[in-house]
């Protein structure tokens, strides 16, 4: 009989069934709980989460002043917490400072606020550039930074977990929390992106410039 | 170690592929794996979080790489359950090929071999009585140290001067608890470095924000006469 296989030759899809197959046979897991597990974050604990924060933080001064001093209790309020987010601290972006996170050593990331992190997230290019060259990164995802913001980047190597607040977009200033909501990606609470005001709704703006 | 993971500041990757509208899992299996992962971590192997993420630094550079991140959760999930005994070495690809139909004995089940570890606590924050070494504004070396083993210390960092910013809660020294060493709960720190301090005077202007714990750092300047 052949020696037990070296790992690299099989398909990943294959050895994930593989090991799947040997749990459940020795009675360790249950593809129920691996469902619930995957349904859960496939579709419940995402950047809805952190969007309704900041949605919130952005209508309600109170409850910023809260969530500046004390993320974690400040997003519990709203029923968030969990795994990879036992410590959340929340940076405020402004016309003239903006933080971007990353996590160079793995992939940390707010869970709880923003959900499982994606690709580019995970990416080494995004982990071994963001600390080096922030503007040159952010102007390929599209979002070029003038000379006069300055740039604070977010290493995430504790158990703290780093959510950015964006900056409230001009010509959004009637708008409800609930409207808000809409506008929060991802790419803005993790320092990607700028949230933008929805179609039509920033014509003061453009005409302010 | 000084491993594959330790990416900051290198040099030669490219773009980062940038799409905002991806799914959690793009495939079935990386939903599987990831919970696997999630259950292979306490309840099924008796490791812990650092321990966790240090199998993924013990990897090969080439399968860190080979399946992007859920193909490293998988392989980490099999790295910390043959740690513990729970799966045989070589199990995994052994039901893989049997799976694909090929002729395969698979091997015997191993003795189980679980980490001797009760934490004191839920997660990763714990209490130290000390007060903080350094305080808010004083200036930190980075220890120039290179540990075989875990560490949440990176590289790039390393025999930097920056700015303490934050006392952030104290927490399990990765370094030891990983090891299953003792949680030795350290004091952490939210340090600022200037990007032209980690790469010279024709870096971008930025700052540079990063958590270390207490035994990373050490004070600026030796005391010399």
């Amino acid at each position: 009989m052949s020696p037990v296989p070296v790992p690299s030759d099989l398909p990943v899809e294959l050895r994930t069934e593989a090991l799947e197959s040997i749990l459940v046979e020795k009675g360790l897991v249950d593809p129920a709980v691996l469902d619930k597990f995957v349904k859960t974050y496939a579709e419940d604990v995402g950047p809805l989460n952190g969007a309704k924060v900041v949605a919130k933080a952005w209508t309600d001064p109170e409850y910023k002043a809260r969530l500046m001093e004390d993320g974690t209790a400040a997003v519990a309020e709203l029923g968030f917490k969990g795994p990879q987010g036992e410590c959340i601290v929340v940076l405020e972006n402004t016309p003239t400072l903006h933080h971007l996170v990353v996590c160079t050593l793995c992939s940390c990331y707010p869970w709880p606020v923003l959900g499982l992190p994606p690709t580019w997230y995970k990416d080494p290019a995004y982990r071994a550039r963001a600390v080096r060259e922030p503007r040159a990164l952010l102007a390929e995802f599209g979002l070029e930074l003038g000379p006069e913001v300055e740039i604070k980047v977010f290493d995430s190597s504790s158990e703290v977990r780093y959510m950015v607040l964006p900056e409230r977009p001009a010509g959004t200033e009637g708008m409800s929390e609930e409207e808000l909501i809409p506008l929060v990606t991802r790419e803005a609470m993790t320092g990607v992106a700028k949230t933008k005001a929805p179609a039509g709704h920033d014509h003061d703006h453009e005409h302010g410039h | 170690m000084d491993g594959i993971h330790d990416m900051g500041g290198m040099q030669g990757w490219g773009r980062a592929p940038f799409d905002p509208t991806e799914p959690a899992f793009k495939a079935g299996w990386e939903g599987r794996a990831f919970a696997i992962c999630l259950l292979s971590m306490n309840r099924l192997t008796g490791q812990n979080l650092d321990a966790m993420r240090h199998a993924l630094e013990r990897l090969h550079p080439l399968e860190y790489l080979r399946n992007g991140y859920y193909g490293r959760w998988l392989l980490m999930a099999e790295t910390l359950l043959t740690d513990s005994g729970v799966i045989a070495e070589g199990a995994v690809d052994a039901r893989a090929r049997k799976l694909r139909g090929d002729d395969v004995t698979e091997p015997p089940d191993p003795v189980l071999n679980k980490p001797d570890y009760t934490a004191t606590g839920p997660g990763s924050l714990r209490p130290v009585d000390d007060p903080p070494r350094f305080t808010v504004g004083e200036q930190v070396r980075a220890k120039d140290i290179h540990p075989a083993g875990h560490t949440r210390l990176p590289r790039y960092v390393r025999g930097r001067v920056g700015t303490v910013k934050r006392i952030l809660p104290s927490a399990l020294l990765p370094d030891t608890n990983a090891h299953f060493l003792g949680e030795n709960p350290q004091h952490c720190y939210g340090v600022a470095f200037d990007s032209t301090e980690l790469w010279g005077g024709e870096a971008e202007p930025f700052v540079l924000h990063i958590d270390l714990f207490d035994s990373y750092l050490e004070a600026p300047v030796e005391n010399q006469p």
